[in-house]
């Protein structure tokens, strides 16, 4: 089809070119440049595609066809014991520094893994994907992977006065998200050296997220039954280290007065 | 708890890593367990900017509401200059079926989140509706999955970041499905372009 069009459009070239021959000069320019626009167009688009299909390709071959059990099973429903939030950083994919395999986290991924308070208007997206991971999929475990060297922990600490007007269109307005951490942080260590202060901040902000996922109530009530644990991590490529907390929610016995 | 042998066996790759990264591509995908792109497009550390959220969705610009998908797509495309954009959808997706499911969008809604994230794909629900009436639920919803992916590419040009890099030719945006059921993957490109001008006096 496509040789079709380009077969018309030549012959009707060549018709015009017989007919007025002084235009010749115009069209060799203009097919010269035609020509660059596509050879470039072309090399940069193939690199993408090549790479998506080898990529897929490798999946294909070297795990979906040679396990079939699994995926089959997973074609019917899928039964993730682990809601994850992780950083949209190219270098933290938990399936690869937890060796997560298909089926086993449910995966939400924004800048700075963070979770902000529960708030139907403004943060739908996380509070869509906790309530489908807790409500739905009922997974048992929730873990919020902080990281080294995080572009939006860096961000956020750069932030120095709250009230100024914010120098991107949605950056800062995220990562305010994990404010109370900065604070914490830019008053408790004031003595560390800014890169100290920000590795602090990762994982103070992870802690920040923990406690907002506190806010909703369905994660409420299934930490109260003991359904449902929660973690803060944090992972440092740099050295080459997982650390791994939990947080502790429970009543303790009542006294009673009378 | 160290980190498994792979970084050991890559020092090099994983030192380069540690200083910055340089990703190519900026990729949405759904949050289900069974479609990570590190899987499915063996993506290494360092390749991918990913954003996981339910049904792979992007909503328009939108600063008082949709700050997280705003912010992670400002920090790629504005401070890490990547090329490429890819949404990928996929079979079976529950974000998908719950926006199939929703037979009146004026009725109050039963979950307290998904439906008011998922209705950012209520135009491909109608257009599939409309065009695909005699097919069943299932099929409706599979052609759902790629629509809502196109609903996605088009919100993308909501973005002012994103539409100046289109136009300039150094981002390209490109479209996906992700059948697990039959190990099959669709790609398809957004063109978007400017015709040269008919010049009228």
């Amino acid at each position: 089809m496509a040789t079709d069009a380009y077969e018309a459009a030549i012959k009707g070239l060549k018709d015009l070119l017989s007919k007025k021959t002084d235009i010749g000069n115009v069209a060799a320019e203009k097919i010269k440049e035609l020509t660059q626009e596509l050879k470039e167009l072309d090399s940069s688009n193939s690199d993408a595609v090549e790479r998506i299909k080898s990529g897929f390709t490798h999946f294909k071959t070297q795990k979906y066809l040679k396990d079939s059990a699994r995926f089959n099973d997973l074609a019917k429903g899928q039964s993730p014991k682990f809601l994850v939030f992780a950083c949209s950083d190219s270098r933290v994919c938990p399936s690869h520094i937890l060796n997560f395999q298909p089926g086993e986290a449910f995966v939400v991924r924004n800048i700075a893994n963070m979770v902000p308070p529960f708030d139907q208007k403004r943060h739908s997206g996380v509070g869509a994907a906790v309530e489908y991971a807790v409500v739905h999929l009922k997974v048992e475990n929730i873990v919020v992977i902080g990281h080294s060297c995080c572009g939006g922990i860096k961000g956020l600490m750069s932030i120095e006065d709250d009230a100024a007007p914010t120098q991107s269109d949605f950056i800062e307005n995220w990562v305010k998200i994990g404010a109370s951490a900065r604070n914490k942080i830019k008053e408790e260590h004031q003595d560390l050296d800014y890169d100290e202060q920000c590795n602090k901040c990762e994982k103070e902000a992870v802690n920040v997220s923990l406690g907002n996922l506190l806010s909703y109530p369905f994660v409420r009530a299934a930490v109260v039954k003991n359904t449902l644990a929660i973690r803060g991590a944090h992972y440092n490529f740099v050295k080459g280290t997982f650390d791994l907390w939990e947080l502790d929610f429970k009543t303790t016995p009542a006294y009673a007065f009378s | 708890m160290v980190v498994s042998s792979i970084s050991r066996k890559k020092p090099s790759l994983y030192n380069a890593l540690a200083k910055s990264q340089n990703p190519k591509f900026l990729v949405f995908a759904c949050s289900d367990s069974r479609v990570s792109p590190s899987h499915i497009l063996n993506f290494q550390p360092g390749e991918a900017f990913e954003i996981r959220n339910i049904a792979n969705m992007v909503p328009l610009f939108d600063k008082t509401q949709h700050s997280g998908a705003g912010a992670a797509m400002e920090y790629p495309i504005t401070k890490l200059n990547v090329e490429n954009i890819l949404v990928i959808g996929h079979s079976r997706c529950g974000g998908i079926k719950a926006l199939m499911s929703i037979e009146d969008d004026a009725a109050p809604n039963k979950s307290v989140f998904i439906e008011n994230w998922v209705k950012i794909g209520t135009s491909a629900k109608n257009k599939i509706k409309e065009e695909f009436k005699d097919l069943s639920f299932e099929e409706q919803c599979t052609h759902c999955e790629k629509e809502a992916v196109n609903v996605t590419l088009g919100n993308l040009l909501s973005y002012p970041f994103v539409r100046e890099r289109v136009e300039k030719g150094k981002l390209a945006l490109r479209g996906a499905h992700y059948d697990f059921v039959d190990g099959t993957f669709e790609l398809w490109e957004l063109d978007v372009k400017t015709t040269p001008a008919f010049a009228f006096s």
